[in-house]
């Protein structure tokens, strides 16, 4: 029996070999190309490349492929991957005015400049079942117009001209950005920790957060400026050269948020910002990205905070889904030796409250 | 998309100078817990990574590891571990206590007694001595500041006053060197007392909550108790059914479904030692026998 414990070696590979064999599933099958994952399941490899902080849609789709559909555990592949890579700097700050848009949607205003563009989105489907994708039937080419550069300002910045939002934090340029996979986090966050963090974070769990800041819990009365959609260019400053070179493009969803604020004693009244950027399409997580980033800000806008999304710590500290995962999941690892400690004490303490059990019902009897 | 080639004991060498400063310091104040920037490891965090970290930093070509985990080194994670350093440093691996220069350990600290040679590295899951007590960070680094540590002796009093007797059993909470209130890790509290003044050096990562603290070499380790209710060892009533050890922890383990159990040590090495030694040998005579 005490043999059981044994040969853990060989169980280790034992299971390896099997989970390979159920990843793979019926041979008959055609396995999955990482194109088909790339191409075909493009919003979960959108997910795992910003949650996973690394914008690489081949090792994004292959750590799908080989995390069996698993997101998170694709997200910890790609984080365990990253961590090996050498880092040569900082890029520039991705100037999202300047986005190629594929869609830009603002719940603010009906008409601005640029217009609306609805692009591709679920938000006007009807959620029937398409049988018709069960085959791989032809779909039909979409139109398309040609993008006008520079016409597409982003909303927050017509506001900010008026002075009504207050004006978008820059950064301080004599202070290098935080990075939170090089500096443990401490609190008080700055906001680009808070913000790379945030953006790092799970989406259900910042979902779930944002939520509740709609339904009461810290309440910031958000209005979606701005979501838009669509490739920016990545660049980095060369010493070399002495000027900024592109890397390429990335797509990337941004989303502003226009909140109320009442003003205060020294701040006249303006609309402040809650802010989500992602990588890819993820349109979810950018809005509750931006509804978080607003609720914890308000300490820092003087507003009273006890619910949970507005609690720096609490977010901060729990948003990680490979760290929250590990550390659930590590109570499958045994846990015998604390558990016998807890055993013999639990005995120890029925053993005593049987002792006194005479001396309770006489006390009790007293007392009637 | 070539199989990345990774650095001796795979961190790269950036990282274990980063690890190695943050050891420096915890060294320098004992039993302080050291914030330090954990890297995402390809095990699971809550797994062993702090732990990982450590010994990824400090071991050598010549360095021979023994992993541990509940005493013993045949559990599944203490043998994932191992491998781990086997195949990315390459060095020699035992299940002998006394040849290992490096031991990681999760949940326990073996029974024969270690050596100046030696380092003990735990794996610890939550550092932070008061968290149950103040779940905030910002707090608890305040407390541990000024040494306000009234709130676990509050703690460990109302357990008195409820219980009888403190009812902590693991990762119970030592003082070391007269400052820093120190969370020894989950081993039971029956492993405390071999902390203190240990010829080993102790080194504690904790991965996911970013943390390593250690205890130098010939610490005083004391566990917080009171005058009136001191510190007490625990330890199942029994002796080893294998070895017939009266002085090591002891696992219970269920025989059957009608509830039959027999008691064996944690500590594999020990019990495979005490047996090879021959069945006369009693546990008084035993080296490993410890305060």
């Amino acid at each position: 029996m005490y043999v059981a414990v044994k040969d853990g070696e060989r169980a280790i590979e034992n299971a390896h070999t099997l989970l390979a064999h159920e990843r793979r599933g019926d041979p008959q099958v055609p396995g999955l190309s990482l194109a088909q994952i790339s191409e075909q399941l493009a919003l979960a490899v959108d997910r795992v490349m910003s949650e996973g902080s690394l914008y690489d849609r081949e090792l994004a789709a292959l750590a799908i492929k080989q995390a069996r559909g698993d997101l998170i555990e694709a997200i910890f592949l790609l984080r365990a991957y990253r961590a090996t890579l050498p880092r040569f700097g900082m890029s520039e700050p991705v100037d999202t005015g300047a986005m190629t848009v594929r869609r830009r949607i603002s719940a603010a205003f009906k008409d601005l400049p640029g217009g609306q563009v609805l692009g591709p989105t679920f938000d006007y489907t009807h959620r029937l079942l398409d049988h018709m994708l069960a085959g791989d039937t032809a779909v039909a080419q979409p139109q398309s117009v040609p993008v006008q550069a520079d016409a597409m300002p982003r909303v927050s910045d017509l506001l900010a001209a008026d002075g009504l939002i207050e004006p978008s934090p820059q950064p301080d340029a004599s202070k290098p950005v935080g990075d939170l996979t090089r500096e443990p986090l401490s609190f008080p966050a700055e906001r680009d920790l808070r913000l790379q963090n945030l953006a790092r974070g799970d989406e259900g769990f910042l979902l779930a957060l944002g939520y509740s800041t709609q339904r009461g819990y810290g309440r910031t009365h958000p209005f979606a400026g701005e979501i838009r959609l669509g490739e920016v260019d990545v660049e980095f400053f060369a010493e070399e050269v002495g000027f900024a070179v592109p890397l390429g493009r990335i797509t990337m969803t941004e989303c502003q948020m226009i909140n109320q604020f009442h003003g205060s004693a020294t701040q006249a009244p303006q609309f402040t910002r809650g802010y989500g950027l992602v990588f890819g399409h993820g349109e979810r997580k950018a809005m509750t990205m931006a509804l978080v980033d607003r609720a914890l800000r308000a300490r820092e806008l003087g507003e009273e905070a006890n619910a949970p999304a507005q609690d720096e710590e609490f977010v901060l500290s729990h948003s990680d889904n490979v760290q929250a995962t590990g550390f659930v999941e590590h109570l499958k690892l045994p846990h015998y030796v604390d558990f016998q400690a807890e055993l013999g004490l639990v005995r120890r303490m029925r053993a005593d409250f049987e002792a006194t059990a005479d001396e309770r019902l006489a006390i009790q009897e007293a007392a009637e | 998309m070539n199989a990345p080639a990774y650095n001796f004991a795979y961190l790269d060498e950036q990282t274990k100078r980063m690890i190695r400063r943050a050891i420096m310091k915890a060294i320098a104040i004992p039993g302080y817990q050291v914030p330090f920037a954990s890297r995402e490891m390809p095990m699971p965090y809550g797994w062993g990574t702090g732990g990982v970290q450590v010994t990824a930093a400090i071991l050598g070509p010549n360095d021979i590891l023994k992993v541990i985990d509940q005493g013993s080194d045949d559990t599944t994670n203490a043998v994932s571990i191992r491998k781990f350093f086997a195949k990315t440093a390459g060095v020699r691996t035992t299940t002998d206590t006394h040849e290992a220069t490096v031991i990681q350990t999760r949940h326990r600290i073996p029974e024969a007694s270690l050596g100046e040679h030696q380092v003990l590295v735990y794996q610890v899951p939550i550092p932070e001595p008061l968290r149950f007590l103040e779940p905030r960070e910002t707090e608890t680094r305040r407390m541990h500041a000024l040494a306000e540590y009234g709130l676990m002796h509050v703690k460990l009093y109302e357990d008195i006053a409820r219980h009888g007797h403190i009812a902590t059993t693991y990762a119970y909470p030592v003082k070391v060197d007269g400052r820093y209130v120190m969370d020894p890790s989950p081993t039971p509290k029956f492993d405390n007392p071999k902390m203190n003044d240990c010829a080993a050096l102790q080194l504690f990562g904790a991965g996911r909550e970013k943390r390593i603290y250690a205890i130098p070499p010939y610490t005083k380790v004391v566990s917080l108790d009171f005058d009136d209710h001191p510190f007490e060892r625990y330890r199942h009533d029994a002796s080893c059914e294998l070895c017939g050890a009266a002085d090591s922890f002891l696992d219970e383990v269920i025989m059957d479904d009608s509830g039959s159990r027999m008691f064996v040590c944690s500590d594999t090495d020990y019990c495979e030692t005490r047996r090879a030694a021959g069945p006369a040998l009693d546990s008084q005579q035993s080296e490993g026998a410890h305060g």
